[in-house]
């Protein structure tokens, strides 16, 4: 029987170079559930999902990925792996020169030997999932932002995956297609029975489809809990991030010297 | 002064080692696209596919470049050759010229020009906009599946179009001198006929295209395929495979003609 947990991240650290971006972080992420990952800018988040991916390797701790060390497996493995991971990249990744209809297909004809007509079927299901079966013709340059995005869920999907990873899925675009993303996000989620993590600075969209919130800031997990018990905190970061203050402990002001000694003011010209 | 000249030293040092690095960097990754190229070859729609957009497309360039070349051939050769009395060896020195030296060569350069900076711009842009990762994450080695057919592509491509590029150089001459200027047609292909060889004239072109084509082919994946994934990362490494290209053409040519045609009266 499998354990209820798909991935578990113990004591997980990474530096690029010198400089330390995860410091020993620790995280539990069950099967089924909608976990975000939230966090400035440069804090980690990306890096997460690419240790999780095995596209990069850990300096210290592990990520188990449904109870497989994930940087411990040898490149076949890791690719055999990876089958049962989709990633939906910021802006979509879209395969510029194949049709909507083909990128959708792609996973499926590289990885099984399925008859075209039966091909067909599953990527229309999968559009159809996404509201976009009657775009199967277009190309990656026809598509809006949202459509594009939804494609790539579409895609991320083909092969049933066990996690769906999400990288700011939410980047730059208008409320209803950012509402429509959300939506599909959770609806996926419940109807395939997968786990999806979503990294993202949407507070209010992702608050509302989430189950789990973690907040990463300087390299640690800064606070976890519950969308209710997140909205509730009294953390001074997790406070400043969900209600946007543009003050606190990210300063708006980025370190430099006394402003009158940098001014050259005098005391009474003040 | 002193520490003007150890700074400039340093320097130079520097470039030394990055370059050496950047070399052994790209002799890893150009043995990597052999090891990785059984699956393009196996599945060899991937590499029709890159023919088509890498040999086919070139077409007209070569087309049209040879045919001009050509004439020019005809028309300077008929000129000099003229004032010895020497005109009916002009389809030769158009034959010689253009299979043992300028076919080739002119080809490559233009390839490298036209489908060798495309193929750095498209694996670049593939890189910056994630498509390479995602592919990764897909399971699907973007060596094997995007690389290796674009790389196969351009060494069957290049002495096809070289070929082409000779044939229609040899046209254009005997435009110029036999239809235009008046040259005895019987004297212009005989005398072709006589002293072109295929071993040692024609193979040997076809050889150098062939080490050409592996030349920018391999060039032009690496340099897409290393290239930062920013604008300005794709426009360098679109503009140091054509500039690359063309050096490494000139320098093959120069040592494969040293190998080729030592002692060839």
């Amino acid at each position: 029987m499998p354990s209820e947990d798909l991935i578990e991240i113990r004591d997980l650290s990474f530096s690029y170079n010198a400089r330390a971006i995860l410091k020993g972080v620790n995280m539990t992420m069950q099967r089924g559930k909608v976990i975000a990952v939230m966090g400035g800018s440069g804090s980690g988040k990306t890096t997460l999902l690419r240790l999780i991916g095995g596209t990069i390797s850990p300096s210290a701790g592990y990520v188990k990925f449904d109870n497989q060390k994930v940087h411990e497996l040898n490149r076949n493995a890791l690719f055999e792996l990876r089958r049962k991971m989709g990633m939906l990249f910021q802006f979509g990744a879209l395969f510029t020169d194949l049709s909507v209809f083909d990128n959708v297909a792609f996973q499926i004809r590289e990885h099984t030997d399925l008859p075209e007509a039966m091909i067909r079927d599953l990527v229309l299901m999968k559009l159809h999932a996404v509201g976009l079966r009657g775009a199967h013709q277009l190309m990656p340059a026809e598509l809006s932002g949202g459509m594009a995005r939804r494609v790539a869920l579409a895609r991320s999907i083909a092969l049933d995956p066990m996690l769906i990873m999400y990288d700011e899925p939410f980047t730059g675009l208008d409320p209803i297609s950012l509402s429509v993303i959300g939506s599909l996000i959770r609806r996926l989620t419940d109807a395939l029975g997968t786990t999806a993590i979503v990294v993202t600075h949407d507070v209010q969209e992702s608050l509302q489809i989430v189950d789990y919130v973690y907040f990463i800031a300087d390299g640690v997990i800064a606070a976890e809990g519950t969308p209710k018990e997140v909205i509730e905190t009294v953390k001074p970061f997790v406070h400043q991030f969900v209600h946007g203050e543009i003050d606190g402990p990210v300063p708006f002001h980025y370190p430099a010297a006394d402003y009158h000694a940098d001014l050259q003011l005098e005391d009474n010209f003040v | 002064m002193f520490k003007h000249l150890i700074s400039s030293i340093r320097h130079v040092g520097h470039g030394i080692i990055d370059s050496t690095w950047r070399l052994g960097y790209a002799a890893r990754f150009f043995i990597l696209v052999l090891l990785k190229s059984a699956t393009s070859l196996r599945r060899f729609g991937l590499v029709i596919r890159e023919l088509y957009f890498i040999g086919v497309l070139s077409l007209i360039i070569i087309v049209v470049s040879g045919l001009f070349v050509g004439m020019v051939l005809g028309l300077q050769g008929y000129e000099t050759l003229q004032k010895f009395g020497a005109e009916s060896a002009v389809g030769t020195l158009v034959a010689l010229s253009l299979v043992r030296e300028l076919g080739p060569v002119v080809a490559a350069l233009l390839f490298a020009s036209r489908a060798g900076s495309a193929i750095t711009a498209e694996i670049g842009l593939m890189k910056a906009t994630e498509q390479l990762s995602a592919m990764s994450m897909m399971a699907v080695d973007p060596v094997a599946r995007v690389v290796a057919p674009r790389f196969w592509a351009g060494v069957i491509s290049m002495p096809l179009l070289a070929a082409i590029f000779s044939v229609m150089g040899v046209f254009g001459g005997y435009l110029v001198t036999v239809i235009f200027i008046g040259v005895d047609e019987g004297t212009f292909w005989s005398q072709m006929q006589d002293n072109v060889d295929f071993r040692i004239d024609i193979v040997n072109g076809v050889i150098k295209s062939f080490f050409f084509g592996i030349a920018v082919a391999a060039i032009a994946v690496f340099e897409g395929f290393d290239a930062p994934p920013t604008a300005e990362g794709v426009s360098g490494a679109t503009t140091r495979t054509v500039v690359t290209s063309s050096l490494s053409i000139l320098g093959l040519d120069f040592i494969l003609t040293a190998f080729m045609f030592r002692g060839i009266n």
